[in-house]
């Protein structure tokens, strides 16, 4: 059944959907222009291109962990970050001009809790530090820390949970107590779920 | 700086609304004058799309902070982008006039 699914996937013959990248720290300024050239047509360099060159170059993380901060998987990232260098490159020997645009991206800030007044804020001004509570300046706040424990894997021997690790694929992981391999406990949403429900009900 | 609240009504004692997009007015404070202005909200009855409304609405009065009760999903990505703050409080019963107090004191 699984494979005759598969094959179904398949004659559709549709690319799976990208995944939303991270956006944590968008440009402020909308692109580049050369110095001393006429209007051509410019590059148009993604958000999350912006973004890998950014974590890459700039704050000099590596590929693994830059990944992880966009939440695409290691190799999603390296290529991002290949049409990211290939795009300056080109703006940069025929001399256009490049414009920060579009990407499927979604923009992210860190929440706070004041535990003074009990509210809860927001910092889009990654540059500035939080140092007190937006509404009634306590100095008393902390972080909001959301963890992610609806994805995880399980061990078919022991029955183990294992939280999953962005982009580790859970088929290739192995349980830490009995060395069996484990599996992806994946969770339907979307069109999926509907199409899934309908042949079950379907079958039934 | 400017602030935005959401009201129930058009005056200091009315409470928070716990809405964003779909509040009744928003109270624009400003932090340097102590200015207050209320404005109608005209995407009160929306049946969708009143969370980037507002955040267009109050964008172009110049706000920087957003105060209220609860921000939608599209609100926040929106707000990330032209950096502005967002403030949520649980309290629903605290009035303008108290969150204008918080604001003042620093």
């Amino acid at each position: 059944m699984t494979i005759t699914f598969v094959l179904n996937i398949c004659s559709f013959k549709m690319p799976r959907p990208k995944r939303i990248r991270k956006v944590t720290n968008p440009p402020h300024f909308k692109g580049f222009k050369p110095i001393g050239l006429s209007d051509e047509s410019p590059v148009t360099l993604n958000y999350e291109e912006y973004e890998s060159i950014r974590l890459s170059d700039f704050d000099q993380l590596g590929q693994v962990e830059a990944a992880a901060i966009m939440q695409v998987s290691r190799p999603t990232y390296a290529r991002i970050y290949e049409t990211a260098r290939r795009k300056i490159a080109e703006a940069f020997i025929t001399g256009k001009p490049i414009l920060f645009e579009g990407g499927k991206v979604f923009f992210d800030s860190e929440w706070y809790g004041c535990n003074r007044c009990g509210c809860w804020f927001n910092h889009p001004e990654k540059d500035i530090p939080v140092t007190h509570c937006a509404l009634c300046h306590s100095k008393d706040i902390m972080q909001y820390n959301e963890q992610d424990t609806s994805a995880t894997d399980t061990c078919p021997e022991c029955h183990k949970q294992l939280e999953r690790e962005q982009g580790m694929p859970g088929h290739t992981r192995y349980c830490p107590d009995c060395g069996q391999m484990t599996h992806h406990d994946k969770q339907l949403k979307g069109n999926h779920m509907k199409r899934c429900q309908q042949h079950r009900n379907h079958k039934a | 700086m400017k602030v935005a609240i959401t009201s129930t009504d058009n005056s200091l004692t009315a409470k928070l609304d716990s809405r964003f997009g779909r509040c009744s007015f928003f109270a624009i404070y400003d932090t340097e004058s102590q200015g207050i202005e209320f404005i109608p909200n005209p995407n009160k009855d929306a049946v969708e799309g009143a969370g980037p409304a507002a955040v267009q609405l109050v964008a172009s009065k110049g706000a920087k902070k957003l105060v209220s009760g609860e921000f939608g999903n599209k609100v926040k990505n929106l707000t990330d982008s032209l950096q502005i703050q967002l403030v949520m409080i649980n309290d629903q019963e605290k009035t303008i006039q108290e969150i204008i107090d918080l604001l003042k004191q620093s």
